[in-house]
């Protein structure tokens, strides 16, 4: 152990103590947080608790993924108890601070103890929604204040970059993770040192490693999640992953508008600077490292990887050709990895626990756990880190509680529009990647959103398409006609005005883009709609041939962008020719003119 | 040059450079003048095409591409919504209909009285609190169809009142 790591660890358990001393109030504040009410919470507590002579510290921390509890307010206190209150607003903040001032547990709205003495209150870790959960990547999440590095280290942060760097060689760092089978979380579950090998055999001085926090998927929360709730993991990770290749910088790419992962992962950027965690000579070895942050505008695409080269290059986030590879010319035209928040957030504690630990978790193929988010009409939202191995029944009965109200799941939205959806019977397909691929459902990026008998699968069909439609990027004409085509036939199809012909029509277009689009977005695009007609036909044929949608909702209204500048099938006119107004107002035009003048 | 011009100059060219990211592209830029101004006049495509040392050409056709961008001076309030498919299946088809004729709108745009921008996100993250919409940045989850628009006036009342 470097004398560097020695003096982080020791300042880190005096900052603890600091912390434990008095009552230490931590209050989820990350997006899911925000959305519940949390701000108020925590603006509201300091008064409270000087009003009651309280000594107290107070930490924002992220999401512990119980989103169903937020707003949640978490006590521990100087004799070790540790408790959690679930919906928590200022009025039961009150209470509860009134009752902790005279030394008592406020008993409404509990949640869990972390530890407590009073055996009535049950941890947290046997609440049914974290029972079966295994959490390496997720182990900080909710408990350490994300921007506070003592925190981190207290909690066993940087001891795999120590270790790495200090007693292991790059090739022994790449060992160590084929030995934990860790596969990409992104979305094509490739075995990262595989990828890293590709890396590491350049000799080129520049090299990038690129972290891809784009994060466009609807459903899908968890990558904002851990840089929100532990940005430390992630850059730790990412330093192992720079040693181990041999590469010279990082990226970590995030899209601009989620401040809180934004300011929270440049805060802890700031932190591993300060410390010598990042920069030149990191622990006292001779290893130099940098990271920055990148930012991307709103485009989905931009989370493909040599789109997202683009974008980080400041320029239109269109996918390039390949060959040449990411690893032979990459960003900047050096050689790049990219790998995903999730993918990265494992490292520390693969090299710190060893890679067979993490391969002792899981199934034989699809080795350590899966990282879920669960929206939509379900008992108990969140997000989840579970072993693979177990089957989304586990998942969406056992952790999130089942469908909402005890209606029946009608439909599932796995991994992101793309992914397309799956019907409410197939529960038993068991998590695991290649498993999940010959089901025909796909992981993705861990987004499961859960529908009831009330939703309409041809209405849902055509907010994905709408979706997919809106954000093609217009370079494969296959996908940028095809999704516009695609959308105007679903859209009829609501309208209870479709033609015989729509479904063989869909088929056709399918099939073009898939085989002329350059990346993904093209290629499965069709899958929201060949998913939805294999599983949901029925429902398909009423709206055709009956023209009736049972659950009224093709009747209610929908609500899409309508103008873009790819949009103008509405307009009636072809899709290329068509320029949105936002370009072509007179406004605009003259404002223009009186510039170049 | 006009004095409105040359006051969006100035202030696009502090927003270029005060950027606090490490590598300064023409994305880097736009997003920069962006949050200042909150659009994107010609004037401040021309700064960022100086500044960056490319063309107004360039820097038009990566503006273009991003849906964030917008090129005509906002109203001083802006109200997003998710129409993901989290919120979808959770009501937010009806809901958002209501605000947007709420607002005098049939679609996405600016209010009819210029007070409000009322824009739709592809999702703005916070899914597990669907159905969710944004009032000046701020999220609010678990919305009440039927509530939505009282909700979104009070926060719009209460952050202009804390700007007075």
């Amino acid at each position: 152990m470097s004398k560097d790591y020695k003096e982080l660890t020791a300042k880190a358990v005096q900052h603890l103590a600091s912390l434990e001393a008095v009552a230490w109030l931590r209050v989820g504040t990350a997006i899911c947080g925000q959305a519940a009410g949390a701000t108020n919470l925590l603006q509201a507590i300091p008064s409270l608790a000087e009003k009651r002579n309280l000594p107290f510290v107070l930490s924002e921390v992220g999401c512990m993924g119980l989103c169903y509890a937020e707003p949640i307010l978490d006590i521990q206190t100087p004799d070790g108890d540790r408790i959690l209150y679930k919906n928590v607003d200022p009025a039961l903040a009150e209470k509860i601070l009134d009752s902790l001032a005279k030394g008592k547990t406020h008993k409404d709205n509990l949640l869990g103890a972390v530890t407590c003495k009073d055996k009535a209150i049950p941890l947290l870790k046997n609440i049914p929604m974290m029972k079966q959960q295994t959490r390496v990547a997720l182990r900080n999440a909710g408990h350490i204040d994300p921007i506070d590095i003592f925190q981190y280290v207290a909690s066993g942060g940087f001891k795999g970059l120590s270790k790495a760097l200090n007693t292991m060689s790059a090739s022994e760092v790449i060992e160590e993770v084929t030995k934990s089978g860790l596969r990409g979380r992104g979305g094509a579950a490739f075995p990262t040192a595989t990828k890293w090998s590709f890396l590491a055999r350049s000799d080129k001085k520049t090299k990038y490693i690129l972290c891809n926090c784009e994060e466009g998927d609807p459903g899908a929360f968890n990558d904002k999640g851990i840089l929100e709730s532990d940005p430390f993991t992630l850059i730790e990770g990412m330093i192992i992953a720079g040693y181990a290749t041999g590469s010279s910088n990082g990226v970590i790419f995030i899209r601009h508008g989620h401040a809180g992962p934004i300011e929270r992962t440049e805060k802890a950027l700031e932190a591993c600077y300060e410390q010598g965690i990042l920069g030149s000579n990191i622990l006292g070895t001779d290893f130099s490292y940098d990271i920055e942050v990148s930012l991307t505008g709103e485009s989905y695409v931009a989370g493909e990887e040599t789109a997202l080269m683009e974008a980080v290059e400041g320029k239109r986030a269109m996918p390039r050709f390949r060959p040449p590879f990411p690893a032979q010319a990459g960003l900047w035209q050096q050689p790049s990895n990219i790998n995903n928040v999730k993918t990265l957030a494992y490292v520390p504690e693969i090299v710190a626990k060893g890679g067979d630990w993490f391969a002792g978790i899981g199934t034989e193929k699809s080795k350590g756990t899966a990282i879920i988010c669960l929206s939509g009409d379900i008992e108990r939202p969140g997000m989840i880190e579970v072993p693979f191995g177990l089957t989304i029944r586990d998942v969406i009965e056992k952790i999130g509680g089942g469908a909402r109200n005890s209606k029946s799941i009608k439909l599932l939205q796995t991994g992101g529009p793309l992914g397309g959806v799956l019907s409410g019977d197939q529960l038993d397909i068991v998590l695991d990647f290649d498993a999940m691929a010959t089901a025909g459902a796909i992981l993705g990026s861990g987004g499961i959103i859960i529908a009831d008998e009330d939703t309409c699968s041809v209405h849902l069909t055509r907010n994905l398409i709408a979706f997919c439609q809106y954000e093609s990027c217009g370079k494969c004409f296959p996908c940028r006609l095809g999704m516009s085509h695609l959308l105007e036939v679903i859209e009829r199809i609501t309208l209870l005005n479709g033609l015989e012909s729509d479904k063989a029509l869909m088929e056709r277009i399918g099939t073009s883009m898939q085989a002329g689009s350059l990346c993904g977005h093209g290629q499965l695009g069709f899958n929201p709609v060949s998913s939805a007609l294999k599983y949901f036909k029925d429902e398909f044929d009423q709206h055709l041939e009956e023209h009736v949608c049972q659950t009224n909702q093709c009747s209610g209204p929908f609500i899409g962008p309508e103008k873009t500048r790819r949009w103008a099938h509405h307009t009636g006119s072809s899709p290329t020719a068509e320029v949105s107004d936002r370009f072509s107002s007179s406004q605009i035009q003259k404002q223009w003119i009186s510039v170049l003048k | 040059m006009t004095i409105e011009g040359q006051a969006i100059r100035s202030k696009a060219k502090t927003a270029l450079s005060n950027q606090s990211f490490k590598t300064v592209t023409v994305l880097s830029s736009l997003l920069a003048v962006h949050d200042s101004l909150g659009y994107l006049p010609a004037e401040a495509i021309d700064e960022v095409a100086k500044y960056t040392k490319t063309t107004a050409n360039d820097v038009w056709a990566v503006a273009s591409f991003y849906t964030n961008f917008r090129f005509t001076d906002p109203p001083p309030d802006t109200v997003e919504l998710c129409w993901g498919p989290s919120c979808h299946i959770r009501g937010a088809m009806p809901m958002l209909q209501k605000v947007f004729e709420h607002f005098g709108l049939e679609q996405e745009g600016d209010s009819p009285d210029k007070k409000v921008q009322v824009r739709l996100n592809t999702c703005l993250g916070a899914c597990s609190q669907a159905p969710v919409i944004s009032v000046n940045h701020r999220l609010v989850g678990n919305l009440d169809p039927d509530d939505a628009c009282s909700t979104i006036d009070g926060l719009l009342q209460k952050h202009n009142r804390g700007k007075h």
